[in-house]
């Protein structure tokens, strides 16, 4: 197997050319991360006047407070269902578009709105039709006998930011999980057929495992989305509320950070949330990657 | 894999797959070469999840699904950048027509006054710049709106870190103490006044309102501009259906609670309460109110080393009644922090009492269609007698690193802004009280308090007893994170989790070592 190789003549060029895309990402990723970690390790007043080296503290205490802890099996469960429910609806209407021959632009188009809009504007829109007495869900689930108040029920609030946020991020896996599939060869599925295999059949053996380079990428993607993107949502729907039931390790990070102005603990929150996504982005790879077909 | 016989057939025709698999054979031959290190492979797989994504993903999309643009990795995020730049351009020509307008007022020196006040606060704001502007022209004063409450005064800490900030930020009063403690960063305004020879007299200035910004010497240290209290707002025409006396609100909170059990039984409405500020005006103010201390050291005046005792007997008990009334339907809880459902149970006639800043005066007569507005003073226990209110909102500081004629200017447009037909205006056209004596004043001249009852209810709350060290405020580092604390104590009260004791007392625990945080980083 020869592969073609390019050679460069001189040594710096291909240096040179990596390096605008070298140089932001140091400058917008790498080196404002670095300011976390070393803030992280300090304890500071908001207006940077006096700084003192505090060592693990931040850690330590963070570790110890139940508050916290609680916070990190939270956002587990609230990326695991964001994430689940997302992907499977918008593979369920991805499939469905993707059979349609004449309507199936415009229906992608309509699917992709949610996309647009931003997550402030989302979390409002939910909390509007949520609203306890004046929104239309909680109306109808006065029929059913149920009670919705999310201003009190840890429970009913978390279904809603899980809503708002599953809501909002079908758009994107839709897209993503149409064009995978509009680059599943028809033949396989053709020749499948023929062979007597059924629609469900063929989905699960031969359309399937050709999308999960996509459905990997969207995996990846989406627990990030919930891991860092779905502070808006949250601070416009509950925030953080009641009693702390939907107070994810991003949203603590904000409030902690950016309206509490208690640098040293946010910056620990979020070094410790970057190690989380990490972690869990390497065990995707070494486990989850090794069944996926390029 | 169980459809790998059948995908080692077809599946080669398939293009992009062809090219995947030579790719793969090519890093397998690679691999028996030489040992690879397990994360050296890990990044080899990565690298060819990440060249997928690009080969396949992004022409999949632009050519198959007609939604794309420029045939790049990610359309989406392609547009989203497309309109980032053309918003960028469109800020880049506005910046430069300013730029340009300006210069040609180069004699006149700018002011840059970074405020919260949005719609209407906001529009009156502008007019009084607009006001001072026009008055003189010496100085600019360019009103900036920088959004909440928190996020100005997170953007004025962040510009300042930067060294690109305003002049003048308005900061809420739960800032005070973060703004207090950063000695270096703030320009106190008795110090400004005196360095630029302003007329300035701190006994002009309610001793309520100053009170709560003055140092432990008795120096002013900002500008008080927009101060509220908390106060009783209820529906006369409920009242009446109900068969009170719709002239007569409830005193104590033992009436409270018998009238809002007559409207319920009567029909009239369905709830008795709802409240605005828990922590502000259920806890704060309640303990001000009732002349119980917050925290020790007169109530964090006296030192940074301040511990709360917020957990008294009084205020479990008040707690522990909202806890029951809330389970009763007497009390609607209204959401943390401003409580952003309070005001429509309000307005819909759902709840026939709101307790909430006077401030809201504007918003309530706008908004209750279809009732007269009653305003009485916040309930007490019939054991104790009130003592005053304390005050909310937010006052003006200045920061370092401007030159002395912007100082200057800062100078002038607070005696401006402290004047008493400037004040009286602003005070009768938001509710927030009226910051100078001769301000109140000019309003009784004006006849502005028995043409418009109930207007005067705050400022008679707020001075109906000389305030005590229980009284006269709070000043508490990193309050803003305590606020949440608050929040999240009474949630827990409210879903059953915890007795208000415990709430109170968990409130205090917590409350203390963010106290003990602050002092650390402040010493």
């Amino acid at each position: 197997m020869d592969t073609k190789r390019t050679v460069f003549p001189s040594q710096g060029l291909p240096y040179l050319l990596v390096a605008p895309q070298l140089i932001i990402t140091i400058i917008f990723f790498i080196w404002p991360a670095g300011q976390a970690v070393k803030s992280s390790f300090e304890r500071e007043d908001p207006f940077g006047l006096s700084t003192s080296f505090v060592g693990l503290l931040h850690y330590l205490r963070l570790f110890q407070e139940p508050d916290y802890l609680a916070s990190v099996g939270r956002t587990a469960l609230f990326a695991l269902a964001v994430t689940i429910i997302s992907m499977g609806l918008a593979l369920v209407l991805a499939v469905a578009v993707n059979r349609l021959i004449r309507a199936g632009t415009a229906y992608s188009t309509m699917l992709l709105w949610p996309y647009a809009v931003s997550p402030v504007v989302a979390g409002i829109l939910w909390w509007f039709i949520f609203n306890s007495s004046t929104g239309i869900l909680p109306y109808m689930l006065e029929f059913f006998g149920l009670d919705w108040n999310h201003q009190l029920n840890g429970t009913h609030a978390m279904i809603l930011i899980i809503v708002a946020a599953s809501w909002k991020q079908i758009s994107y896996n839709f897209l993503f999980f149409l064009a995978g599939l509009q680059s599943v060869p028809q033949s396989l599925n053709e020749a499948a057929a023929i062979d007597g295999a059924g629609p469900f059949k063929r989905f699960w053996t031969i359309v399937f495992p050709l999308l999960s380079p996509t459905t990997f990428f969207l995996m990846i993607v989406n627990l990030n989305y919930t891991m860092f993107d779905t502070f808006g949502v949250i601070d416009a729907t509950t925030a953080g509320g009641p009693n702390q039931a939907t107070n994810t390790l991003v949203y603590k990070v904000y409030t902690d950070g950016y309206i509490g102005l208690n640098l040293g603990s946010s910056s620990a929150q979020s070094v410790i949330l970057m190690l989380f996504v990490i972690v869990l982005t390497v065990i995707q790879f070494r486990y989850v990657e090794r069944r996926v077909q390029y | 894999m169980r459809s790998n016989e059948l995908l080692s057939i077809d599946v080669n025709r398939h293009p992009s797959v062809i090219k995947a698999s030579s790719e793969r054979q090519a890093s397998s031959i690679e691999g028996t070469g030489r040992s690879v290190p397990e994360g050296g492979r890990l990044v080899r797989r990565a690298f060819r999840f990440v060249s997928y994504c690009f080969e396949h993903i992004g022409p999949v999309l632009t050519h198959n699904t007609g939604l794309a643009g420029a045939g790049r990795p990610d359309a989406v995020a392609l547009a989203h950048w497309e309109t980032t730049m053309k918003t960028l351009n469109r800020v880049g020509l506005a910046a430069l027509s300013l730029m340009l307008s300006t210069s040609v007022a180069f004699a006149q020196t700018e002011v840059t006054w970074w405020h919260a006040m949005g719609g209407e606060l906001g529009e009156k704001l502008e007019e009084i710049v607009a006001g001072y502007n026009a008055s003189q022209s010496d100085y600019v004063v360019t009103p900036v709106y920088k959004g909440t409450y928190a996020e100005t005064m997170t953007a004025a800490i962040a510009a300042f870190r930067a060294g690109e900030q305003p002049e003048i930020v308005q900061v809420f009063e739960v800032g005070t103490g973060t703004m207090m403690a950063a000695k270096g960063a703030v320009y106190p305004v008795y110090q400004l006044m005196a360095d630029m020879g302003a007329e300035f007299d701190p006994a002009d200035y309610l001793p309520t309102v100053v009170g709560y910004y003055t140092d432990t010497e008795g120096n002013m240290l900002s500008m008080p501009f927009n101060s509220s209290t908390p106060i009783m707002y209820y529906n006369k025409d409920v009242f009446a259906a109900a068969g009170l006396d719709p002239e007569m609100p409830p005193k104590t909170w033992e009436e409270l609670e018998a009238f809002s059990r007559q409207i319920m039984e009567s029909g009239a409405a369905t709830c008795g309460f709802t409240s605005g500020w828990i922590s502000w005006a259920q806890l704060e103010n309640f303990s001000a109110w009732h002349n119980q201390p917050i925290g020790t050291l007169e109530n964090g005046f006296g030192g940074l080393d301040t511990e709360f005792v917020v957990n008294g007997p009084l205020q479990a008990k008040h707690w522990e009644n909202l806890k029951n009334w809330q389970d009763e339907g007497v009390f609607q809880y209204g959401g943390p922090g401003g409580g952003a459902d309070a005001p429509s149970k309000f307005y819909t006639g759902e709840c026939a009492i709101y307790m909430n800043s006077s401030a809201s005066r504007a918003g309530v007569l706008a908004n209750a269609e279809g009732f007269e507005v009653g305003f009485g003073m916040l309930p007490h226990y019939e054991e104790v007698e009130p003592q005053n209110s304390i005050i909310g909102g937010a006052t003006l500081w200045v920061l370092q690193g401007a030159d002395e004629g912007q100082y200057k200017g800062v100078a002038d447009f607070f005696s401006y802004l402290s004047s008493a037909e400037v004040q009286a205006d602003w005070h009768q056209f938001s509710g927030y009280l009226p910051i100078t004596q001769a301000a109140y004043d000019l309003g009784q001249e004006q006849g502005y308090y028995e043409a418009n009852p109930g207007s005067d209810v705050a400022i008679k709350q707020m001075t109906l007893n000389a305030p005590t060290e229980n009284s006269k405020g709070l000043r508490f580092g990193n309050y803003v994170q305590i606020r949440d604390v608050i929040d999240q104590e009474f949630q827990a009260l409210l879903t059953g989790d915890k007795t208000a004791q415990q709430a109170l007392d968990d409130l205090v625990s917590r409350g203390n070592q963010i106290l003990r945080d602050f002092q650390a980083a402040n010493q």
